[in-house]
């Protein structure tokens, strides 16, 4: 067992739009252009970014459900990059995903015991009855939820679901993909803790990807900031959210209101400042070019 | 909820555990009517193996196109066959006919979507290029063909409209899969470990059963319009064996002398294409569990 | 006031005009089910008033009962007046609604590319809608117009996106057109329901900026509807919570935001604020959940989920305040200078 959890070097990922003329192939989307990044055994690690920067192909390839263009992911020292799917089998073994769509997230034809056995169904495990019923306890649904449908419960409590669902192999690693952005405040606090209970109790390792500064703050220790297919800055969260080094976290973290500073007088004007004059600068790079 | 979505779950296929819209029965008006009428000709089918108040296909030339009475419920047709006998007969033809060409038509093409939708884009698109060029052919050459091939009858005809549909059911199975293999749930499932055949058949293919039984029930109606206009041209069910679409077309030189003779076995089509299309409504609301009585 | 506040009073002392927004005991309901109660308001010219609430507390439904867009099978009570129209919004037809939405009140909605017209050029659609209203003369004029509409939004070279088809755009483009055909005919009343959820932080600040500076600048009423309370501390100056159907608590932000008073709101707060943690790191949360299929119990909405709830909340509690704009309704609300409670800040 290495010690860190999650290796990732040079990670290119670019592929090709459809073509939108006979003569000329489509163009080429770069969603990746070189990230490297550690994660340490146990770790909280957030990844920070706004929609186009490239965290869900990040995440995607984290979860070996897409293969990279160049460059090498290790989980727990195996390298996945260039696996087949039929050897990926450890890496469904240690690493699971808990999504943002509390309603598309699960399947609404099936009932809640087989979303969450499901898993454990294509891992070949048994004594699947019984290990859902714990998992629905450990996230705070009651047993009489196996029997139901998705569509009979809450956003927040599909989230639970999901949590379930991704526990339910005994993963090392969990991948959060903006898992609380659908929730409403009140129910994001509980499932908040809910994931902090759950990371301490059983060991993980996590990687929170999410657009909110804020909630990636308050859960996670080291964040990554990306934007446009590259990390620009990575650190631990407190710094990095009080003192960003580069333009871009700057940008973001100033566009990003909270109660706090409104009681202090920051208007709409000083939070879209940054993103005015981002405006002004390309308008006028328009008329000089 | 924003606003927005409150109207959106506010359309008739909306969540009804909102509240907002009101909520559907899982056994709705559609369902009933449908099974009903259903059930007519099916018991119509059934009762004339074992009763027909006369023969329909003797020819009594005594009795021609007499009007509806107390021996020929239905009247008589210009051979003096009589209409009541011919129309009960002439369901088991509609309901072999829809059965056949829309078993073969699923049977085949749902699987084949099915596989258009999970295997590898240039595969999907391979496939449906070659399900386009069978959707072009036309049905009534493919028939004709085979009847001159095989001989004229019912089951000839089916199989060739049945071939012929089977193109429909292929491109909306691999079009639903598509939008399935796109969801968060399929993608929790690879995530999972489960393989491609187990994702088609636990996800795609439950999800999709909505679009298979309504595709059915409208199929089944084109294939009972479509042995009728077989019938019309000669091609389908062969004389004396009875049937409403041949009914029909016989019907066709005596328009005005005697309307009740293209009536009668009209009705009996709209009846049974009509119970068809309404229990293939109501069999997919049934079968949603999203759409339970919550109130 | 009963009340002497200890932080000035931020509302800026207007003279007292007749509100563009007057809304008196409005309530929704479907079948016998009341899903919004007694929910009394007004926004004055210029005021910017954000409305609070997450997933069942009625304030998308008080929003679209308002502007008369509720879906099927829901009745409005009560009544909406906006200056300058002669008739109630609530019970009022179709006909003559039309007359009144995209002039005198307008709406922008989450999802833009549900309110745009895909098959239309987005200059097009701004020009339209000033045609519609016949707010100005002729096609030519309302061109013209409508790309000035669109630079107003800081849409990038606005002359040449106006040829734009709406997917053509990114959303907060898309979003930001949607906000300029809805100030085209300079409405009295701009409402606004969850406008910047489904856009990326940094197109949220500036398409708030953009709808602030659009209302200021036509002395427009504003109603900011959202679950996030950061942003109506941010763009507003008065704040309704509204739980289980109605309101709770109303005030200027400073004071709501800072002496919280009803239980739910000072809940609420706790919970948001994400720097706070217990000695567990783990955050404050409301007790128990949102009653499915928006059963709340009757009396005090919030009675089953509050600590502080005894027999006497089975009563309906009355609001503290001598206007709907500013009180509170809760037989046991915390003091005056208790702030958010214990693991709370302010």
């Amino acid at each position: 067992m290495s010690a860190q959890a999650i290796r990732v070097r040079d990670l290119v990922r670019e592929y090709r739009r459809p073509r939108t003329s006979l003569t000329r192939p489509g163009p080429v989307v770069r969603a990746l252009r070189g990230v490297s990044f550690d994660v340490a055994r146990g770790e909280r690690f957030g990844i920070v970014g706004e929609s186009g920067c490239g965290k869900s192909t990040l995440l995607r390839i984290l979860a070996g459900v897409d293969r990279p263009t160049s460059g090498t992911v290790e989980v727990d020292g195996l390298d996945i990059s260039g696996l087949p799917e039929r050897r990926l089998r450890p890496l469904r073994e240690k690493l699971q995903l808990v999504l943002q769509d509390p309603m598309s997230s699960l399947d609404p034809r099936m009932r809640v015991r087989d979303i969450v056995a499901e898993p454990l169904v294509a891992q070949s495990h048994s004594g699947n009855r019984e290990r859902v019923a714990e998992l629905l306890r450990a996230v705070g649904l009651s047993e009489e939820a196996a029997d139901r449908y998705p569509h009979q419960f809450s956003g927040g409590q599909r989230q639970r679901i999901s949590i379930a669902r991704a526990l339910a192999p005994r993963p090392d690693i969990l991948l959060a993909d903006e898992p609380v952005s659908a929730l409403d405040v009140s129910v994001r606090a509980q499932v908040l803790n809910l994931v902090t209970d759950l990371v301490e109790d059983l060991g993980l390792t996590l990687v929170f990807v999410s657009h909110d500064l804020s909630v990636v703050r308050h859960l996670c220790d080291r964040v990554a900031v990306m934007s446009e297919g590259q990390v620009v800055e990575t650190g631990p969260t407190r710094q990095v959210y009080d003192d960003p080094q580069h333009p871009y976290t700057q940008r973001l973290v100033a566009a990003v209101p909270t109660i706090e500073r409104a009681l202090a007088g920051a208007s709409t004007a000083d939070l879209a400042a940054a993103e005015l004059r981002a405006i002004e600068a390309m308008a006028e790079e328009r008329t000089t070019a | 909820m924003s606003s927005q979505e409150l109207l959106a779950a506010a359309q008739p296929q909306g969540e009804p555990h909102t509240g907002v819209g009101g909520a559907r029965r899982a056994i709705g008006p559609s369902l009933v009517v449908g099974a009903v009428l259903v059930v007519l000709v099916v018991a119509m089918a059934l009762v004339s193996f074992v009763w027909v108040p006369h023969d329909p296909t003797l020819v009594d030339a005594t009795h021609r196109l007499e009007k509806p009475n107390g021996s020929y419920w239905f009247g008589t047709d210009k051979f003096g066959r009589d209409v009541f006998s011919q129309v009960l007969v002439g369901a088991r033809t509609t309901l072999f006919v829809g059965f056949v060409s829309v078993g073969v038509a699923a049977v085949i093409g749902v699987p084949l979507g099915l596989v258009a939708a999970v295997a590898p884009r240039w595969l999907g698109d391979t496939l449906m290029r070659v399900n386009d060029i069978v959707l072009a052919f036309p049905a009534l050459l493919l028939a004709i063909m085979l009847t001159a091939a095989f001989g004229q009858s019912t089951f000839v005809a089916m199989v060739a409209i049945g071939v012929a549909t089977i193109p429909s059911f292929a491109r909306l199975i691999r079009s639903g899969g598509l939008q399935v293999m796109g969801t968060e749930y399929v993608l929790a499932a690879r995530v999972a470990g489960r393989r491609t055949t187990a994702i088609s058949l636990r996800h795609v293919l439950p999800n999709v059963g909505n679009l298979v039984i309504v595709q059915s029930s409208v199929s089944f109606a084109i294939a009972v319009l479509a042995e009728a206009a077989l019938s019309f041209l000669g091609f389908g069910t062969p004389p004396p064996t009875p049937s409403w679409g041949r009914m029909l077309q016989e019907s066709q030189e005596l328009l005005f002398l005697a309307p009740r003779l293209a009536i009668f076995p009209g009705v009996a089509i709209a009846v049974a294409v009509l119970g068809f299309n309404l229990l293939g409504d109501g069999l997919r609301d049934y079968l949603d569990p999203r759409l339970e009585d919550r109130q | 006031m009963s009340t002497v506040p200890v932080v000035d009073d931020t509302a800026p002392s207007r003279p007292v005009a007749e509100p563009v927004l007057q809304v008196r005991d409005f309530g929704v309901r479907v079948g016998h089910r009341d899903l919004v109660r007694e929910v009394t308001f007004s926004i004055a010219r210029g005021e910017r008033v954000g409305l609070i609430g997450e997933s069942g507390s009625g304030k998308s439904l008080t929003a679209l009962g308002v502007m008369g867009l509720l879906p099927e099978g829901l009745t409005a009570t009560g009544s909406a007046r906006v200056a300058g129209v002669p008739f109630d919004l609530v019970g009022a037809s179709e006909r003559r609604l039309s007359t009144v939405r995209g002039r005198d009140l307008a709406m922008v909605f989450q999802e833009p590319m549900t309110a745009l017209n895909p098959t239309m050029r987005v200059g097009d659609q701004v020009a339209e809608a000033m045609l519609i209203h016949h707010t100005r003369p002729d096609r030519a004029s309302a061109r013209r117009a409508g790309v000035e509409l669109l630079d107003q939004v800081r849409l990038p070279d606005a002359a040449a996106l106006a040829r734009a088809y709406p997917h053509q755009l990114s959303g907060g483009q898309r979003q930001r057109v949607v906000l300029a055909l809805a100030l085209a005919n300079d409405p009295a009343l701009l409402v606004c329901d969850e406008p910047t959820t489904a856009l990326d932080v940094t197109v949220q600040a500036l398409v708030l900026e953009l709808i602030v500076r659009g209302v200021q600048s036509r002395d427009a009423a504003l109603l900011l509807i959202t679950h996030d309370l950061a942003v109506v501390a941010t763009a507003c100056e008065r704040v309704l919570v509204m739980y289980g159907g109605r309101v709770v608590e109303a005030g200027p932000v400073d004071r709501v935001f800072t002496r919280p008073r009803h239980r739910y709101t000072q809940g609420l707060l706790a919970a948001s604020d994400l720097l706070a943690v217990d000695d567990r790191g783990r955050l404050a949360t409301i007790p128990g959940s949102v009653p499915p299929g928006g059963r709340f119990p009757s009396g005090c909405v919030f009675r089953n989920r509050c600590g502080h709830a005894t027999e006497r909340c089975e009563s309906l509690p009355p609001w503290s305040g001598e206007s709907a704009g500013d009180g509170f309704a809760c037989h046991h609300p915390a003091a005056p200078d208790e702030g958010w409670g214990a693991g709370g800040r302010p």
